[in-house]
Order: structure tokens, then C-alpha cells, then sequence
């Protein structure tokens, strides 16, 4: 047994798993506070990532400043796609809201292969050090940035949703819209929060990802990815977003050293995930956190 | 939508503007576009009172109070005509935030209480429009008038049935109303309870200047609580009158308050007949 490849590849599954457990938050969030499930939250992600690196190479931005622009825009291009594209679908049928949200994805798909092309474009060292050594550990700096971003934006959804207004009223409004009105929240303010932040946080998961691989349209893949995170969870759990996430993300990881060591079946990191999605869904089809009275799609 | 302040000059009923709080003038709701369900109903609310609003299940009680406060639009349901003047002010159609902003806050039938929050959070968000307040304050200020809700520290879910509406009455303080409605309070108490929640009620009334429109199945405690009363039947009042003249009144007594002989039954619908015509 190779056990520091072993004990390698555990850290790199949780530092991953945290960033999927970010995105499955995203999703959830939606999920939870517009009951809309979004096909393209891949797509947002990259997108975002796409924007950094636009401000970076062809506008010669600074890395962070480039970071916080594409956060921003980001940020408005969810609300506007709330308004234009969701909002006229309110009291639609669910299956209608989410052939609109396949189609998001899609046209998003065409639209960044028409402007930013097909093939995968890195970003420029944005880090003095590749690795840092943790412990006696040689741990990537982009991995520790996705850690460290990933812990960050975990900490802020919890003081979010547990302390702030706006938290307590989106919460409010994924109990019961018509409760939350009665206590003076606007549904449609809280709907056009919940697209801002999960199109704000799929940006810094884009650009995470981004920094640790490259940027290319193929990233989307993410999106499909967090499905086994989020089903895992529960569809209406933040918290069993973030366990799904890590669940999967060491698993992938897991299986490609079992895999590699004695198997050599051959692209055991991508299956596994969905795997160990079905069995779960076999034994708790309400997911590890999730509440009963809830959509199966 | 519709113009935001403009002042009505009407005083329909025998009262006058200055101590009307809220006036709901010849209402007419439809849900689905097709099911009439308030045909034209008239209330006044008079500031500083508790004006009650009696009437049997599916007499259109509910429906009313939402229309007051703008909640139709989730079930598809809307004011076809008429208008609801709060304060000298139109607020027919306009947003429920807006509403609450106003002063007006709705309790609504079973409690709403967010059952997977606590006490604390259901509470501030109460305050959720007075982001100016000090709500810790206000918080306290609630715990002052429901002590036993302090100690209840775990998930609104697991309150008692009346601890879940007195949450409810002390979620719709923090947004520091000057008229509450209050949709069945009552409903699925005991007795006792049903007599802390009303004694509430009227110290909230009494020390607190606070008007209240009670909806109620209850007719005996809303009355005993009450300055004046509303009778509605079939998304109509049909009769109106001081608690006091209602509790005295036959047809009240025989259909609300649990009175009446044994042709109560039988007479019924010719009584019920003979009242409508002489209010309509
Ligand atoms: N969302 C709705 N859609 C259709 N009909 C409704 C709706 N809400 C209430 N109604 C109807 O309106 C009538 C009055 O209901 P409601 O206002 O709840 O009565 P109450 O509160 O006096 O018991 C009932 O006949 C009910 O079926
Ligand atoms: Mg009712």
C-alpha cells in the first residue's frame, strides 16, 4: 500500500469536497428559497471564472481586483436572470421551471464557447510560491486558497441564515411565502437574494477552480457533479450540502486510489460518486438531511 | 398600481375619519378569476378599539382579513372592487410589504409561527420592517407580556398550541403595529388558554393604544372582549352593532352564542331569511 498517496489523496478529496459542498450550497439555496432546481449552475461557475480571467488578461487587472469585478458581475447577472428569465415563471408547473433552467444552461454553454472559446485557458501565476509545506506536508497554494475560500463562505452563509435580516427572511420565505409576506418580506426581493448569492458564490468557486486547473467550458461538469452532493444531503439541507459535498469529493478521490492501486477498471473517479448516489438513495430516498415532503425529480 | 395616497372623504356608518383606522368599503373578492367569495363587504375598524368580525366557517372571515393585508395574490385570489383605506390612506392592492410598513399586521389563522426557527428568531423576524428599532429591546418588551415564551429556548415547533400563539401575537408586536388582526386566536385552545390569549389581547389594547380587527368562530369571547362587533354571512355583513347591543340581540344569541330553543334548528333558515332583509 502506497499510504502517502493514499493520505494525499484524502486531503485533496476534502479540500475538493469543500468546494463541491460550496456549489451544493449554491444550488440548495435556490432549491430552498425559489423551489426552482438550477440545471445551470455549472454554467454560472464558469462563467464566473471566465469573467476573472477576462479582467485579468485582456483587461490587465490585478488579480483581486479582477476577483472582486467578476464577484460583482456576477452578482447582477443572477439577479437579472432571476427577473427575466424566473420571475414570469413563478406558479409555473415545476417541470416548466426546469426545462427553462436546461435551456439556461445550453444557451450559456453556446455563449462562452462563441466568446471565450472551447479550448482551456490558464490563469497566470497568480501565487509567489506553488506549494507551501503545512506540517511537513506539500500542500498546493491553490488548494489552500480553495480551502481557506471554501471555510470562508461556509462561515458566512451560517452567520448569514442564522443572524442577519435577510437571512431569517429568506429562511422565513422557503418555510412559507405567504407567512413571510404577512411579516412584511418581499418575496421577490428574497428570490432575487437567493440568485445574487448563489451566482456570487458559484464566481468564487469558478475562479478557485479556475486557479487550480484552467478555465474551460468543460468545468460545467461541476454542476452535474454537485447533483450526487446535493442528493446525498437532502435537497433543502445547507449543511447537507457541505457533507455531501466532502462525501463526494473524498470518494471521488477514494476511488481512483483503490482504483489505481488494484482495480485498474479506469476512470473510477468520475462513476464512483454516482454510485454511491444510487445506493444512498436506496436506503434514505429523502437524502442524509432532507425532509420527507419533498419533490422527487 | 393603484395611487398610494389618496385621501378618501367618505364616512359610510355612523363614523367619521378621524377615528376610523381602517375602512373597508363595499369589497368584492374573486379567487381563480371565477370564485366570488366577498360580495361587497363594508367594516370599519375605529382607532384605539377591538372590533370583532364574527361569522361561521366559510362565512369569508379569513379571505377579508388577507384582502386587508394584500396576502390574496399567492392563493390567485384579488379585489375586484371597492377599496381598503388604512390611516386616510388607499392601500387597496398594494404590497404586503407595504402594508406591514404602514402599520397594519395580520396574524393569520393557525399562527404561521416558522417552526424550524426558535422563539428568538421568530421574533426578530417580526422586526423584520424596523430595521431602525432596537430589537432587543422589543424583545424583551414581548417577553414582558408572555414570560413563559423567555424560557422556551429549542424550536418554535415544539411550543404548546398556545405558546405558538402567543408567539404569534408577540412576532406581530416587534413589527410595531397600530392595528393587528387577529385571525382565530382561539382556534384548537382550551378554555383557559382561550381566556389568557383574549385578557392579552385587551391589555395590548388598553396599554398599548394598539386597534384590533378580531376574527373569531368564538363569538362569546370576542364579544365579552370586544367594542364592536361585525356579523358576516356568505362574504356579506348582515348585521353590525356595539358588542353590547350584539350580545343582547335574538338572532345573535340564537346563531352565535349558543342560545336559543329547540326550534332552533328548524327556524333557522326562515330567521336567518328575515335578518337578512331587515340588515341588507
Ligand atoms: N384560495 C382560495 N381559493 C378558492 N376559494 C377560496 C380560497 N380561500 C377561501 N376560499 C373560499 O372562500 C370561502 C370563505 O373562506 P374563508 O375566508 O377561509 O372563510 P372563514 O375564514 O370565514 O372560515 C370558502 O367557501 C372557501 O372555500
Ligand atoms: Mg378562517
Amino acid at each position: 500500500m502506497n499510504w502517502d498517496l493514499l493520505f494525499q489523496l484524502l486531503i485533496n478529496g476534502l479540500i475538493v469536497g469543500m468546494l463541491y459542498g460550496v456549489v451544493a450550497m449554491c444550488f440548495v439555496l435556490i432549491y430552498k428559497s425559489t423551489q426552482v432546481v438550477n440545471f445551470a449552475q455549472g454554467e454560472f461557475l464558469v462563467l464566473g471564472a471566465w469573467v476573472c480571467w477576462f479582467f485579468i488578461m485582456k483587461m490587465q487587472l490585478p488579480f483581486v481586483l479582477a476577483f472582486l469585478f467578476a464577484m460583482a458581475f456576477m452578482t447582477i447577472f443572477g439577479i437579472i436572470v432571476q427577473m427575466v428569465v424566473l420571475r414570469p415563471l413563478i406558479g409555473e408547473p415545476i417541470i416548466s421551471v426546469i426545462m427553462v433552467t436546461i435551456g439556461l444552461s445550453i444557451f450559456m454553454q453556446a455563449l462562452m464557447n462563441w466568446m471565450f472559446g472551447n479550448s482551456a485557458e490558464r490563469f497566470p501565476a497568480v501565487f509567489g510560491e506553488n506549494t507551501v509545506s503545512i506540517g511537513g506536508l506539500q500542500v498546493e497554494t491553490a488548494y489552500l486558497m480553495s480551502l481557506v475560500l471554501s471555510v470562508l463562505v461556509m462561515g458566512l452563509f451560517y452567520y448569514f441564515f442564522k443572524f442577519s435580516r435577510y437571512g431569517l427572511a429568506m429562511r422565513a420565505t422557503a418555510y412559507n411565502q405567504q407567512v413571510a409576506q404577512s411579516l412584511g418580506i418581499s418575496v421577490k426581493q428574497v428570490f432575487s437574494m437567493a440568485w445574487a448569492i448563489s451566482a456570487l458564490v458559484s464566481c468564487i468557486a469558478g475562479v478557485v477552480l479556475g486557479l487550480v486547473n484552467a478555465v474551460s467550458n468543460s468545468l460545467a461538469i461541476i454542476g452535474i457533479k454537485v447533483f450526487p452532493a446535493v442528493i446525498v444531503g437532502g435537497l433543502d439541507s445547507i449543511i447537507g450540502a457541505v457533507v455531501g459535498g466532502v462525501i463526494i469529493g473524498v470518494l471521488e478521490n477514494m476511488a481512483e486510489f483503490v482504483d489505481g492501486q488494484f482495480l485498474h477498471i479506469g476512470n473510477m473517479y468520475t462513476v464512483a460518486p454516482f454510485y454511491v448516489l444510487i445506493i444512498i438513495l436506496m436506503i434514505r430516498p429523502y437524502g442524509l438531511f432532507g425532509t420527507k415532503d419533498i419533490e422527487r425529480i | 398600481m393603484s395611487s398610494v395616497t389618496q385621501l378618501k372623504n367618505q364616512t359610510p356608518k355612523n363614523q367619521n375619519m378621524e377615528d376610523t383606522i381602517l375602512s373597508v368599503n363595499n369589497i368584492e373578492v374573486v379567487f381563480n378569476d371565477v370564485i366570488l367569495v366577498l360580495r361587497g363587504l363594508n367594516l370599519n375598524a375605529k382607532r384605539g378599539q377591538i372590533t370583532a368580525l364574527l361569522g361561521a366557517n366559510g362565512a369569508g372571515k379569513s379571505t377579508t382579513l388577507k384582502a386587508i393585508a394584500g396576502l390574496l395574490g399567492s392563493e390567485d385570489g384579488e379585489i375586484t372592487r371597492g377599496d381598503v383605506v388604512y390611516n386616510g390612506v388607499d392601500i387597496t392592492r398594494l404590497p404586503p410589504e407595504k402594508i406591514v410598513r404602514n402599520g397594519t399586521f395580520l396574524v393569520m389563522e393557525g399562527r404561521g409561527i416558522v417552526q424550524d426557527m426558535t422563539v428568538i428568531e421568530n421574533l426578530r423576524l417580526g422586526a423584520f420592517t424596523q430595521p431602525q428599532a432596537n430589537v432587543a429591546g422589543d424583545i424583551e418588551k414581548v417577553f414582558s407580556y408572555f414570560p413563559r415564551l423567555k424560557e422556551r429556548t429549542g424550536l418554535a415547533g415544539y411550543l404548546s398550541g398556545g405558546e405558538q400563539q402567543m408567539l404569534a401575537i408577540g412576532r406581530a408586536l416587534m413589527a410595531r403595529p397600530k392595528l393587528i388582526m387577529m385571525d382565530e386566536p382561539s382556534m384548537g385552545l382550551s378554555p383557559l388558554l382561550v381566556k389568557e390569549v383574549f385578557g392579552i389581547i385587551k391589555r395590548l389594547n388598553k396599554e398599548l393604544g394598539i386597534s384590533v380587527l378580531l376574527v373569531e368562530q368564538n363569538a362569546n369571547m370576542a364579544l365579552q372582549a370586544a367594542d364592536y362587533g361585525y356579523i358576516m354571512e356568505n362574504g356579506k355583513i348582515v348585521l353590525d352593532g356595539t358588542a353590547e347591543e350584539l350580545m343582547n340581540n335574538e338572532d345573535v344569541k340564537e346563531f352565535y352564542l349558543g342560545g336559543g330553543g329547540s326550534e332552533r334548528k328548524s327556524f333557522k333558515n326562515i330567521k336567518s331569511f328575515k335578518r337578512r332583509k331587515r340588515w341588507l
